[in-house]
C-alpha cells in the first residue's frame, strides 16, 4: 500500500558525515561534529549519550528540522529511503516528514496541541499524506488508539484529561498513523515514571515488531538500549566513540567513555559498591580542542590523545571505536569485564 | 503487568481488523460540550437572552415597521411623554420613538456584527502572519498597524465617512478599519506566546506546512482572548456607531439610529428626557450583553476549564 521505497537495498536511513553547528553572535556550538550511521528496515539503533552530546540536534537534522537559524547544516548526506533529505524543498520534505519518517518528541506533556482533541490530531496525520474523507481519517485515529491501548471513544477528549503515559502513547499513534519506515524515538520515557516506562517500552517494541517499523532510539538510558536495540552508537561531544551491536557494545565495551558510562550504573548484584562517576562535565561544545574531546576526562589520556583527532579502529566487521590508545595494539581498558 | 499489556494490545489489534469497531465512536460535538458549559452562566445567559430579543426587535421592524411609519411627522403629536399608544413617547415632529427606537436595531446590530467580523478576520489574518512568521512579514504589519492604532478610532471613522461620504456602507467601513489593528495586535501577542510550544515542532514531524501550523494549529490556541476582544469589540463598535451618528457622521439624517436618536433628544432633555433615555437604555443593554456573552464564551470554550 505505500510506494516502494526509491532504493532497492534494506537500508532505509543512510547518514554520513553529518556535521551540524549553531552560529550564535557571539559563538559557534559545535553540537555535531560529522557522525555517519546506517540503519537497515525494522532494525533498531540506540543514540546513548550524556545531555549535549548531540542526540537531539542528529535527529532533528535526519528530518531537516533543525532551527534555522541559528542552525546550519555544515556538511553531509542524509538519505532517507532514497531521498536527499538535506537537499530537498519544504514541499517534498512535508511529503516525506511523517510519511516515511516520523518522530516522537521527549515530553509527551507540551508535545500534544492542547485545544485539539486527541482523536483530530491523530487524524490529521492520516489526513496529511493519505488521500482520504475527514470521517475514514478520524476512523483510522480511532483504530490507532485502540492500537496503543486507549479506548476508541476518548479520541474526543482533550490532552490535558489524560496522563502523561497515556499522552506519549498519543504521541505514538500521531508518529505511527502512517506506518512509516522510521520512527525516531528522542527520550520517550524520560518523563514519564518508571513502571510506564516499561508499558510505553513494550508498546514500543510491539509496534515495531508488526509494522516493520526502523527504530532509532535517542536516550541517555543505557537499560532502554538494552531492551530495545539491535545496534548501539555512543555519542560524545557530537561524535559517535563507539559503534557496534547491542554485543560488541555491551559485552566487549572498547572505549573508555562508554566505560565510564557503565561504571556509573548502580550494580543491583553489588550494593555495597560505590558508583564510579566520569569526573569532570562533557566538553563545553563552543570550545572543543584539537585532540579528543573526552581526552581531559580520560584516565588512559596521552599527549597523542590531547594533540590530534583520535583515530578511528574497526574492532570487528560490526564494531567501530574512535580512540587513539587502540594505536597501541596492547591497549586493554579495565573495567568492562565486570559487567555481563 | 507489561506482558500482559502488550498481549492486550495485540490481541485488540487482531479483533480489531474484523470488526473495524470505530464507528460507533462519534466524535464529540465540540459545539455541544461549549454550549453546555455556557448554559450554566447566568451571565452569559442574560446576555445571550438580550441578544436574542435584540434580534426578534429587528425581525418585527423588517416585517412590520415601513420606512414611512418612522419617518411620518404628525405635529398634532409631539413630546407626548409615554403613553398605551406610543410607549416609548414620541419625538419633536410626532414620530413614534417605539418604532424608531426598534427600527434602529438593524443599524446597531449590523454595525456591531460587521464591523467586528471585518475587524476579525483582516486582523486575525494579518496579526496570525505577523506573529508566527516574524521577520519583515511582522515588521510591515506591525508598523502598518501602529499607525492605524495611533489614529483615534473616533477621528479615523470621521475621516474615513468624510472622505467616502455619510452612508450606512461607509459607517460600516469606518468602524471596521478601526477593529482592525486591535485584532492585528491581539492575535499576534496570543500567538507569540504559543508558537514556540513543542506541539508546533511535532505538527512539523509529521509533514505539516507551516502556513497551515499556523493557522490550524498555533491559531486555535488563541480563540478565547480573540472571543473576549471581539465582543467587547461589538460593545464599542455599537457606541462608536452611535457616536458618530450622534456628531452627524454617520446614518444620514432622519434614519433612526440610535446615537442619531440620542442627538435628536438631547435639545430637550429638560422638557422630554424620554428621547434619549429609551435609545440610551438600548445602547447600554445591548453593549452590556455583549461584553456578559463574551466572558461567558472565553470560558466555555476553553477546553482546560471542563470538569
Amino acid at each position: 500500500m505505500l510506494d516502494e521505497c526509491m532504493t532497492n537495498s534494506d537500508v532505509v536511513l543512510d547518514v554520513q558525515d553529518l556535521v551540524v553547528h549553531y552560529e550564535l553572535k557571539n559563538e559557534v556550538v559545535k553540537a555535531v561534529n560529522g557522525i555517519s550511521f546506517t540503519l537497515q528496515k525494522g532494525r533498531s539503533i540506540g543514540l546513548v549519550g550524556e545531555t549535549g552530546a548531540g542526540k537531539t540536534t542528529t535527529a532533528l537534522a535526519i528530518m531537516n528540522l533543525v532551527p534555522k537559524p541559528p542552525g546550519v547544516v555544515k556538511s553531509g548526506t542524509i538519505d532517507v529511503c532514497g531521498y536527499k533529505m538535506l537537499e530537498l524543498k519544504p514541499k517534498q520534505l512535508e511529503k516525506i516528514r511523517g510519511k516515511e519518517i516520523s518522530m516522537i518528541f521527549q515530553d509527551p506533556m507540551t508535545s500534544l496541541n492542547p485545544v485539539i482533541s486527541v482523536g483530530e490530531q491523530i487524524a490529521e496525520s492520516v489526513k496529511l499524506h493519505e488521500n482520504v474523507s475527514a470521517s475514514e481519517a478520524y476512523d483510522r485515529a480511532i483504530e490507532m488508539l485502540e492500537l496503543v491501548g486507549i479506548p476508541g471513544e476518548r479520541a474526543g477528549e482533550y490532552p490535558h484529561q489524560f496522563s502523561g503515559g497515556m499522552r506519549q502513547r498519543v504521541l505514538i499513534a500521531i508518529a505511527l498513523a502512517c506506518n512509516p519506515r522510521i520512527l525516531i524515538a528522542d527520550e520517550p520515557t524520560t518523563a514519564l515514571d518508571v513502571t510506564i516506562q516499561a508499558q510505553v517500552l513494550n508498546m514500543i517494541n510491539d509496534l515495531k515488531k508488526q509494522f516493520g517499523t526502523a527504530l532509532i532510539m535517542i536516550t541517555h538510558d543505557l537499560g532502554v538500549v538494552a531492551k530495545m536495540c539491535d545496534d548501539v552508537a555512543v555519542m560524545y561531544a557530537g561524535r559517535i566513540v563507539e559503534k557496534g551491536t547491542l554485543e560488541d557494545v555491551f559485552n566487549d565495551t572498547k572505549h573508555p567513555y562508554t566505560e565510564g558510562l557503565f561504571n556509573s550504573l548502580p550494580d543491583i548484584t553489588k550494593r555495597e559498591s560505590e558508583l564510579k562517576p566520569i569526573p569532570g562535565l562533557i566538553a563545553d561544545p563552543t570550545k572543543l580542542p584539537e585532540g579528543c574531546a573526552f581526552a581531559p576526562r580520560c584516565q588512559y589520556a596521552t599527549d597523542a590523545c590531547r594533540e590530534r583527532p583520535p583515530t578511528i579502529h574497526q574492532i570487528s566487521p560490526t564494531h567501530l571505536v574512535e580512540c587513539t590508545a587502540y594505536d597501541n595494539p596492547g591497549f586493554q581498558i579495565e573495567g568492562w569485564q565486570n559487567h555481563g | 503487568m507489561s506482558r500482559g499489556q502488550t498481549e492486550t494490545i495485540v490481541s485488540r489489534k487482531e479483533g480489531h481488523s474484523a470488526t473495524l469497531a470505530s464507528r460507533k465512536y462519534k466524535k464529540k460535538s465540540a459545539f455541544l460540550e461549549s454550549w453546555n458549559r455556557l448554559r450554566t452562566n447566568p451571565g452569559a445567559m442574560f446576555g445571550l437572552i438580550v441578544i436574542i430579543l435584540m434580534v426578534l426587535l429587528m425581525v418585527y421592524s423588517f416585517m412590520f415597521i415601513t420606512e414611512e411609519d418612522v419617518m411620518a411627522i404628525n405635529s398634532a403629536n409631539r413630546f407626548k411623554p409615554p403613553s398605551a399608544a406610543h410607549p416609548f413617547g414620541t419625538d419633536s415632529m410626532g414620530r413614534d420613538l417605539f418604532m424608531r427606537t426598534v427600527y434602529g436595531t438593524r443599524y446597531s446590530l449590523a454595525v456591531g456584527f460587521f464591523s467586528v467580523a471585518f475587524g476579525l478576520v483582516v486582523g486575525v489574518f494579518f496579526g496570525t502572519l505577523a506573529g508566527y512568521f516574524g521577520g519583515w512579514v511582522e515588521e510591515i504589519i506591525m508598523r502598518v498597524s501602529d499607525v492605524m492604532a495611533s489614529i483615534p478610532g473616533m477621528l479615523l471613522g470621521m475621516v474615513i465617512v468624510a472622505v467616502l461620504g455619510p452612508s450606512f456602507l461607509n459607517l460600516l467601513i469606518a468602524i471596521g478599519v478601526s477593529n482592525i489593528s486591535g485584532f492585528i495586535r491581539m492575535s499576534r501577542a496570543s500567538i507569540l506566546s504559543v508558537k514556540g510550544s513543542e506541539f508546533v515542532e511535532a505538527a512539523r514531524a509529521i509533514g505539516m506546512s507551516e502556513f497551515r501550523i499556523a493557522f490550524s494549529q498555533v491559531l486555535p490556541n488563541s480563540v478565547s482572548p480573540l472571543i473576549v476582544t471581539a465582543t467587547a469589540r461589538i460593545a464599542t463598535s455599537v457606541l462608536a456607531a452611535a457616536g458618530l451618528s450622534f456628531i452627524g457622521f454617520g446614518v444620514p439624517v432622519p434614519l433612526p439610529e440610535w446615537g442619531a436618536l440620542i442627538s435628536d433628544g438631547r435639545n430637550y432633555l429638560g422638557r422630554a428626557p424620554h428621547l434619549t433615555l429609551f435609545p440610551g437604555i438600548f445602547i447600554m443593554l445591548t453593549t452590556f450583553a455583549c461584553s456578559l456573552l463574551g466572558d461567558g464564551l472565553r470560558d466555555a470554550l476553553d477546553p482546560k476549564l471542563k470538569q
